[in-house]
């Protein structure tokens, strides 16, 4: 029973700890179909995650947070954008810059404003995005295997996990099911057929940049708001790369991403299950090696899934009309 | 009264920088014809296409459809007024069905189910209307060039074309797939529909225009009933000079095979089996053509022999030693040691490293030679001589070796590239496109070359797209079709008719 | 052609263009100081004085500029290679392990072996940690900037493992080494100085920054003196035409990052072997990524680089007194004003190249008029 229950635990966190990576995937993922590469997601992800907490912190509002956060990780998808569509700057370059740029700015800001020393303070419960308990979550533990799942697993998570769960077939109806869509692949494969069709390329670039930057945002306010209750320094720590990886590894696609994004949550959700463990045979491994599981398991998912078959022709590419 | 035209322009221009791409350009286009359009390289073709498709503004001038003065912001506009393009390399995403290619941008419903039923319904009844059968639910990448052709033009119909632009519509189809579409083009031209046929190829404009305005140097040089001119009269109208003959191939003797294929096959890029037990000779002395639609394993076939790819089977000899087979390959600097010469088919992407200057590429495969380096130092002296001399002999300009070679001419790249490409007297020459993006005036100075070159007894390969060209300077052609060689034929026996039926996998012959 | 007028003369390219990306990215930077409530003039002046002001303040300046020209020439020999090495800083941790294990693995007996020794260890194991993610860009396409970045997470805990465990000072608490054998260290610059009559103040610059100008010179002789520096920008421009030419791309693209990582790891010999003489956990500071902004800055070129190391030194210094005089600043800042640099020099390179190549353009049309 004791076993059940870990498992139970394991799959709880696992869902807790992919939930910033699932939103970061996809806006990853709907940034490079239209052909725009944003390595950058590690960058805006914490600049969101400190606009959430600083905004949660002085109004006392979990939602202005959301609001905040969201906007700061749009702005800077922007100015991506910008460098990338309207300079044809190198992408990857551009990305990095707004990592580092963004990894100074936070903590000064946050020192300018709370003086703690580069974090925002502890946000109380009203202030973040705390655990909804779903209906009946309390009387149906009992009910054996269903129940458990549904009050362990299933329940308990904050609201943007759960906004997680609708914003997945919303990303991937957009991308399928709408004009919008067919023109959002079809730039990022073939830009001067977008162009000669008469559809701007630079606009649909700048929605998807955006859009990608809302998704980024959010990843970035369950990072500080939901699953933290407040900013600290780096707290996004490679979480930005990860979700790169994951959507690579879900050949840039929606539904595989998300696979991708849940054994990165689950290997996380190990790796924190497995400190100060004894394990048998290998006894307890050491707190640094299983911090590195994650990087680790990126550089093989890499290793072995690369290469850009799949990738959209055009990513990274910028367009120019005179050839 | 007299009908309008269905285009005209007036004193239009367009210049980028210095350059004067079109200058004060005046054309009539008559409703229901076909009208062809001629120049060479560089002659302004594109610009003008661009500008009346609404992807560049004009500087100056204007343009009328139907009688009335447009100004297009974007080919948005120009669909709208009428006027649809295919344009050269297709403008289709491929990954893409071709229901979703042409409704791409035109899908009047922001569902995208909703959009493709309709497009259906309607792209049934234009089907009917102009005799297409198109596989609408194929993903594009997986059509053969002429199908993605007859997608595209239906693409302009069903966005209410009556103008339609063809640019160099032929330059990738076996000369069948062009007798289709030429049957396709009178058929559009029976429903009334006007058609721009832009090309540089002369005896299309013969078979199937009205009228041919002719182009040079971004002017219009001459306006022609078709009926009443001849190639001959167009060719010196769009060179500005009479058309200076290519030299003459002397009598070369019987000589030795030089390199030898023997059942060779080869896997592509993507895993598929690119070459497919093919065998040639090329002896001294002679010009061995490789024709054939591109991708049928021509590239293939440059980079087994270059040593740029492996073999799985089969044997390459040069001289009588084996250069490659399964278990071994032999590297480019070996080969050029051993008198081989590669001038790269795709000169930008292979041949040359663009934004590096002039000197430095003038080395470029033959760094380690003792010329230019020795104890792993350049001798940076003896390098910049010689791209000087490079220059000096081959006429290159501007004589400045140390711009970048991307700010020079294509005639003028491929002039350095062979200059870079002989002097070490090579034995045997492999040759990728001679003349492609080369001007006319440069064309026939490298055909002098190359059967210079011959006459003094060294093999050459030349694998190119231009039947013409391939004809004015082989000895023997091969023509491959999907990675075989289907037929080798005496230049003598050789015409485009039996070539084209050979390229397209339909007729054998071996000689 | 329209290419052919368009080169900009070498004063422009290499010193207009980087002044104006700069001036772009200090103005933005000036606002946030301005943001924060303090005078950007004042701040620009505190800083200048504490990196330029005084003996100690020019040793420190130049002590951190030598870790930068380590890890700039770092980034930039990749560069040159068409990569995107962002794994400088992990590099640099693991390079101070191999020097590390080096000067212990020899001991105090042989002071000198046990230096020279642990230089190569530094290059030798920071190249090694370059080869993973090089083999697998190389072979298998993997994406070098994830990659190497993920090496950095690794090499970290690594570092941190080993300095809590084996390799820790025995007794200590602090996850740090036990200090190098007497007289197992770089010669500081004051000592030298003193040693031929001058007095200069003490600071931590010390024999490394030579070496660090030495590969500056190397590298500089290898990309354009050398056929191998050529066959490797052959490769970092046009992988086919490399291919034509007949260098091996994949075995061009290993070695070029094994030398940038190299030349990362010799970052230590600064940081460990001239200052702290022992090995501290993550003592790279960051300065692995300050690399990016220094090539970036300095146009690859290793004269560029060697000037905007001296920039980032004297910001990092400044910065350093700025901090202690204005208490909203911290050294966050320079951080952030690293990643700006990177996006105007780097990212926005068109943004001031454009108008100004057009504004040449003119000139010299009208010349020729």
């Amino acid at each position: 029973m004791e076993f059940l229950t870990d498992i139970a635990l394991l799959l709880d966190s696992t869902i807790r700890t992919a939930t910033p990576l699932v939103l970061a995937g996809l806006a990853g993922l709907v940034a490079e179909r239209s052909g725009i590469v944003d390595i950058g997601l590690e960058g805006k992800m914490l600049a969101a995650a400190f606009a959430a907490a600083a905004a949660a912190a002085v109004t006392g509002n979990p939602w202005a947070g959301m609001l905040a956060g969201v906007l700061a990780s749009m702005f800077l998808a922007l100015i991506h954008g910008y460098v990338s569509i309207a300079q044809r700057g190198n992408q990857i370059v551009s990305g990095m810059a707004i990592n580092i740029a963004v990894a100074g700015l936070a903590p000064t800001l946050a020192n300018f404003w709370f003086h703690q020393g580069g974090q925002t303070p502890l946000l109380g419960d009203d202030a973040r995005f705390s655990a909804i308990v779903l209906p009946f979550a309390q009387s149906a533990e009992s009910v054996p295997i269903v129940g458990t799942i549904y009050a362990e697993i299933l329940s308990g998570h904050n609201f943007i996990t759960y906004l997680t769960v609708a914003v997945i077939p919303l990303v991937a109806w957009m991308l399928y099911r709408t004009s919008f869509g067919l023109r959002l692949r079809a730039v990022g494969e073939n830009p001067e057929a977008v162009d000669t069709a008469g559809i701007s390329v630079t606009k649909l670039r700048y929605q998807a940049v955006l859009i990608g930057g809302m998704l980024c945002g959010l990843s970035g306010v369950v990072l500080s708001t939901g699953m933290g209750a407040g900013f600290i320094r780096d707290m996004s720590a490679g979480k930005g790369y990860l979700a790169l990886a994951a959507m690579i590894f879900g050949r840039w696609k929606p539904v595989p991403t998300l696979l991708a994004c849940l054994l990165f949550g689950f290997v996380d959700a190990l790796q924190g299950r497995l400190q100060g463990e004894d394990l048998p045979l290998v006894g307890e491994i050491p707190v640094q090696f299983t911090i590195m599981l994650p990087y680790v398991l990126t550089v093989l998912i890499l290793a072995i899934f690369a290469g850009r078959m799949d990738a959209p022709k055009a990513s990274g590419i910028p367009y120019e009309k005179d050839h | 009264m007299e009908q309008p035209f269905a285009i005209e322009t007036r004193g239009l221009s367009k210049h980028f920088g210095d350059v004067r791409a079109n200058d004060e350009l005046s054309l009539i286009i008559p409703k229901g014809t076909v009208h062809g359009i001629v120049g060479e390289n560089g002659a302004g073709k594109s610009t003008l296409l661009k500008m009346l498709f609404g992807f560049y503004r004009p500087d100056g001038g204007e343009v009328l459809v139907d009688g009335v003065s447009v100004q297009f912001q974007n080919p948005m506009d120009a669909m709208g007024k009428g006027i649809g393009m295919v344009h050269q390399h297709f403008m289709l995403v491929e990954p893409f069905t071709i229901l979703e290619n042409i409704i791409l941008g035109a899908e009047g419903s922001s569902d995208l189910k909703a959009a493709k039923a309709k497009a259906r319904a309607e792209l049934r009844e234009l089907e009917e209307k102009f005799g297409f059968d198109l596989p609408f639910d194929e993903p594009v990448e997986r059509l053969s060039v002429g199908v993605r052709q007859r997608a595209e033009i239906l693409k302009a119909l069903y966005r209410g074309a009556e103008t339609l632009i063809l640019d160099e519509p032929t330059a990738v189809l076996t000369p069948q797939e062009t007798e289709q579409l030429f049957g396709l083009v009178r058929q559009l031209k029976a429903q009334g529909k006007t058609v721009l046929f832009v090309t540089h190829k002369l005896n299309e404009i013969m078979a199937i225009t009205d009228d041919v305005t002719v182009m040079r140097a971004g002017k219009v040089v001459a306006v022609r009933k078709t009926n009443e001119t001849s190639a001959g009269e167009l060719a010196e109208l769009m060179v500005g000079a009479k058309v200076a003959r290519a030299k003459s191939r002397e009598e070369t003797g019987e000589h030795k095979v030089r390199l030898s294929l023997d059942s060779v096959s080869a896997n592509g890029d993507r895993g598929h089996a690119a070459l497919k037990s093919v065998s040639l000779e090329v002896r001294d002395g002679e010009v061995l053509g490789i024709a054939g639609v591109a991708g049928n394993g021509q590239t293939e076939l440059l980079e087994v022999i270059t040593g740029l790819r492996s073999v799985s089977e089969g044997t390459l000899r040069y001289d009588g030693n084996v250069i490659a087979n399964a278990a071994m390959m032999t590297d480019p600097i070996t080969l050029r040691r051993m008198g081989m010469a590669h001038v790269a088919e795709d000169r930008l992407k292979t041949g040359v490293v663009d934004s590096m200057s002039a000197r430095e590429n003038a080395i470029l495969g033959y760094q380690r030679e003792a010329d230019f380096s020795a104890r792993g130092l350049l001798k940076l002296k003896d390098i910049a001589a010689r791209a000087a001399a490079y220059f000096e002999s081959q006429d290159v300009r501007p004589r400045n070796p140390n711009l970048p070679i991307a700010s020079f001419s294509g005639g003028n790249q491929q002039k350095l590239v062979i200059a870079r490409e002989i002097a070490r007297d090579p034995q045997l020459m492999i040759i990728g496109q001679p003349t492609r993006g080369v001007d006319i005036g440069a064309v026939t100075k490298i055909h002098d070359q190359i059967t210079e070159l011959r006459n003094k007894g060294k093999a050459i390969l030349v694998v190119s797209a231009d039947l013409d060209e391939l004809l004015a300077i082989s000895d023997r052609i091969a023509v491959m079709c999907e990675g075989e060689v289907v037929g080798t034929l005496k230049v003598e026996d050789a015409d485009e008719q039996t070539l084209g039926l050979m390229m397209a996998g339909e007729k054998r012959k071996v000689g | 052609m329209a290419g052919a007028n368009k080169k900009l003369p070498l004063w422009a390219e290499a010193g207009l263009l980087p002044a104006l990306n700069l001036l772009a990215a200090f103005i933005v930077s000036g606002l946030v100081i301005w943001g924060l409530g303090e005078d950007p003039f004042v701040a620009l002046s505190l800083m200048i004085d504490g990196a330029f002001g005084f003996q100690e303040a020019i040793g420190y300046t130049f002590y951190y500029a030598t870790n930068f020209v380590f890890t700039g020439l770092a980034v930039s020999v990749a560069y040159h290679a068409g990569l995107f090495n962002i794994g400088g800083e992990g590099q640099a941790m693991i390079g101070g392990l191999g020097l590390t294990l080096a000067v212990f693995l020899v001991g105090g007996d042989a002071p000198l072996l046990a230096i020279l020794l642990g230089i190569v260890g530094a290059a030798v194991f920071g190249g090694a940690w370059a080869f993973i993610p090089a083999w697998l860009q190389a072979k298998r396409g993997s994406h070098i900037v994830i990659t190497t970045i993920m090496f950095n997470f690794i090499a970290s805990a690594l570092l941190a493992y080993l300095l809590v465990g084996p390799l820790q000072r025995p007794g200590g608490q602090m996850p740090e080494s036990a200090d190098f054998p007497e007289g197992v260290g770089l010669s500081h610059a004051h000592d030298l100085f003193a040693a031929i009559g001058f007095s200069f103040e003490e600071s931590p610059l010390n024999v490394s920054a030579l070496i660090a100008l030495a590969c500056a010179f190397a590298v500089w002789f290898m990309l354009n003196r050398t056929r191998f520096g050529y066959e490797l920008r052959v490769v970092g421009k046009n992988h086919s035409a490399a291919r034509f030419a007949g260098i091996p791309v994949a075995r061009m693209m290993i070695i070029a990052m094994m030398i940038s990582g190299a030349l990362a790891g010799m970052m230590g010999l600064n940081e460990i072997l001239g200052e702290q003489l022992r090995l501290i956990g993550n003592f790279t500071l960051g300065y692995g990524f300050v690399g990016i902004a220094v090539a970036f800055m300095g146009r690859n070129h290793p004269v560029g680089i060697i000037l905007a190391s001296i920039l980032f030194g004297a910001l990092y210094q400044g910065g350093a007194e700025l901090a202690f005089e204005m208490p909203n600043i911290t050294r966050d800042l320079i951080v952030m004003i690293q990643g700006l640099v990177i996006l105007f020099a780097g990212a926005m390179e068109h943004l001031f190249r454009d108008p100004i190549e057009h504004l040449f353009m003119r000139l010299r049309r009208k010349e020729a008029v």
